[in-house]
């Protein structure tokens, strides 16, 4: 930070420089957001009120933002002279206490210890939310395959999250399933359309993969909607159970808490799998895949196999969820598939680190309890949302907590390839 | 074959206007390689100003004529500014970024934007004013072709001539091919690069305002929400024709306009999306680089 006796010359030239540019873009959005913000009309009664006062809330917004991140910028500036010295690709101070055996096992136990106990904490309603969150994180690391470890672009994975969700409710409704025997049966097939997707897309890379699989999304959600018959459209299935327990009856509360304790295994499971699988043969793949995809090839690696794994076990995590969502909310219909909801996913996997567990853990939490306790600006949570995605990637965009790659760091010295991947 | 007829006019005019909003897709993606995600709120932005402006003047009671025009030149006008705006903030800074940061940072906007509209405005259904009066002349064709369609065919074929014709023989059109190529060596020659990318967003954003305002009041309402929908079937339609190739766009649009106008009229209006997009899907396993578009072959 900058103190009175710092203020030089120079600083006050820069000073002076930003206020001035600070001035400028507040004019500027003052201007954009003239016909929108300002004149509201109402086309049946046929009025025009003009509403000036918002001008002044847009530019003391843009001016105090715009000085913000200037100073921001400015600071991150001459960090970077500072440290040019260093070596470039230093693990942050969290992966450094992650690194260090003792701390590792007693910080996961400490987590583990205020997550199984959080239910009995706070009210039921928080153990809801934090059900929710945990969903998302394994979503997030299912995506996280797909996207994060093989480097392929999916927009559309809502569609197996509305898979293995339509399969509970409809072996439900046609043959009465359990929720226990739908859960691998929601996974499975999900895991199965994730092949046939991938078939057709196996030549496409980048962004055609994105609009294919973005199309794919939409198709599902489309069908779900129109197909009364199959499906019984929009207005959706109702009246699901909720996952039991040797039979035994609960009430709404302990169902809730029960879901709770659920949900909690299966992110262990979610996380100890996955992250066995990045440091397998076939993780190793889809690193070299997402690298280069020739030189993976090169490699004697078999492509075609290794991109349908990737979809297939990514896909198999989102058909889960999707099964216990049906039997969380009880109720399913297409508007819960929406484009939004793939966005979102996409949006923990890239916010909290691409690769990186530990990373998608952060943003799903971060993602999904950030609405949820903003619900008292719940008009404004949206907007703040979008404003976060875009900020968080303008300042960071590597996510909060990068998946470190094993690299060597060559400084004249003794070679300090001490840095694990991942977490 | 007059319903035939209908079907394929009906699907010009859609395709007509899905390109005006494709060609933004498609030029930011020659230039800079990124999926504009907050195009279509660009769009949105653009139908919601023609309506403000338009509606306004009609309270005003200003002739048709004139309303027609201020509105078109604020819709531009004020879209392009968005659009610009959006580029200066969202991608500009990601430039070297990791490839999906600036795609995270669209969709950000476009939820922003969204929103943005949202609780300046409303979330209603607001009815658009008539811009496009019903011509006299077209009496005895009206039962095949609405005055609003030719009105969307005259224009949008006449945009498109202009364009060509910017792209091929001015200079920053000529900038912009060099830097669609290469980057890089058209730093080298002299062009500024990043002005090539601001014109580049404030030409594909003054298209999709005039393709809002067009559809705006053919369709006759409008919604915080039309960006979206439109955005993505204008992408498609962009990824269609092969993304980047501005003759691809077009054709890309004018094919998807058609499959859904027929899709509609034979089959079922339900299925119009599925039809879309499995169209894309089926183009896209035969012909991975879209219609027009260059086999993409990378060598080693």
């Amino acid at each position: 930070m900058i103190t009175a006796k710092e203020l030089t010359p120079i600083n006050k030239k820069i000073i002076c420089k930003a206020l001035k540019r600070s001035l400028l873009i507040s004019l500027w959005f003052v201007f954009l957001t003239f016909p929108i913000m300002v004149i509201k009309v109402n086309p049946i009664e046929r009025t025009v009120s003009w509403r000036w006062g918002n001008i002044a809330y847009v530019a003391i917004g843009s001016f105090v933002i715009s000085l913000l991140a200037k100073a921001w910028l400015v600071r991150k500036e001459r960090a970077a002279a500072a440290k040019t010295a260093a070596c470039p690709t230093r693990a942050s101070i969290f992966h450094n206490i992650l690194q260090r055996p003792g701390c590792r096992y007693p910080l996961a136990a400490l987590l583990l210890g205020v997550a199984l106990a959080f239910p009995h904490l706070f009210s039921t309603y928080q153990a809801n939310i934090m059900t929710t969150a945990l969903m998302y994180i394994v979503l997030g690391l299912g995506l996280n395959i797909v996207v994060g470890v093989a480097g392929l672009l999916d927009l559309g994975y809502v569609a197996f999250y509305a898979i293995g969700a339509y399969s509970y409710a409809l072996l439900n409704l046609h043959f009465h399933l359990g929720f226990w025997a739908a859960l691998p049966i929601g996974g499975l097939l999900a895991a199965l359309f994730g092949v046939l997707l991938g078939f057709p897309v196996l030549r496409l890379r980048g962004d055609y993969l994105a609009i294919v699989t973005l199309g794919f999304g939409e198709i599902i959600r489309l069908i779900l909607e129109n197909w009364n018959a199959f499906s019984k459209g929009p207005s959706g299935i109702s009246n699901i159970p909720r996952p039991g327990f040797f039979g035994l009856e609960m009430s709404l509360d302990q169902a809730m808490i029960y879901m709770y304790y659920l949900m909690i295994g299966l992110v262990l499971l979610a996380i100890f799998v996955v992250n066995r699988l990045q440091h397998s043969r076939l993780g190793r793949a889809w690193l070299a895949l997402r690298e280069d995809e020739i030189a993976c090839q090169a490699m004697g690696i078999d492509k075609t196999r290794i991109k349908l794994t990737a979809f297939a076990l990514g896909a198999f995590w989102a058909g889960l969820i999707g099964v216990i969502f049906a039997a969380k909310t009880t109720f399913v219909n297409p508007a819960s598939f929406t484009f939004m909801e793939s966005a979102i996913i996409l949006a923990i996997v890239v916010l909290g680190g691409m690769g990186s567990i530990i990373g998608v853990i952060c943003g799903a939490l971060i993602l999904i309890l950030l609405p949820e306790y903003l619900r008292a600006l719940s008009e404004y949570r949206m907007l703040a949302f979008g404003a976060i995605l875009v900020a968080m990637m303008i300042f960071k965009p590597e996510g909060l907590i990068a998946g470190v790659r094993r690299t060597y760091c060559f400084q004249g010295r003794k070679s300090t390839a001490a840095l694990q991947d991942d977490e | 074959m007059d319903y035939f007829i209908e079907l394929f006019l009906s699907g010009l005019t859609r395709g007509s206007i899905y390109a005006l909003i494709a060609l933004g897709y498609t030029m930011v993606y020659g230039i800079i390689g990124l999926i504009n995600f907050a195009h279509g709120e660009i769009y949105m932005i653009g139908a919601f100003t023609s309506f403000i402006v338009a509606t306004t003047l009609s309270i005003y009671g200003f002739p048709l004529a004139a309303i027609v025009v201020v509105a078109g030149v604020a819709a531009a006008i004020w879209s392009s500014a968005y659009g610009y705006t959006v580029e200066q903030i969202a991608y500009k800074p990601l430039r070297h970024a990791p490839r999906l940061a600036p795609l995270i940072s669209a969709i950000g906007m476009s939820i922003l934007l969204q929103n943005y509209v949202l609780l300046a405005q409303t979330s209603d259904f607001l009815p658009f004013p008539k811009l496009i009066p019903e011509f006299a002349f077209m009496e005895p064709v009206a039962h095949v072709i609405g005055s609003s369609d030719l009105v969307i065919l005259i224009t949008t074929a006449m945009i498109m001539l202009a364009l060509t014709l910017l792209i091929k023989f001015t200079r920053i059109g000529k900038a912009m091919r060099a830097t669609a190529q290469d980057r890089t060596m058209a730093l080298l020659v002299g062009i500024n690069v990043d002005r090539v990318i601001s014109a580049t967003f404030i030409l594909g954003s003054a298209l999709a305002a005039i393709g809002g305002l067009l559809i705006a009041s053919h369709i006759g309402q409008i919604n915080f929400a039309i960006g979206f929908i439109a955005g993505i079937k204008a992408f498609t339609a962009a990824v269609l024709g092969g993304i980047g190739s501005i003759p691809g766009a077009v054709l890309g649009s004018l094919v998807l306009g058609l499959t859904e106008s027929f899709a509609t009229g034979y089959v079922s209006s339900d299925y119009e999306d599925v039809f879309a997009f499995s169209l894309l899907v089926l183009i896209l396993i035969f012909k991975p680089s879209g219609l027009l578009g260059k086999a993409d072959t990378k060598k080693v």
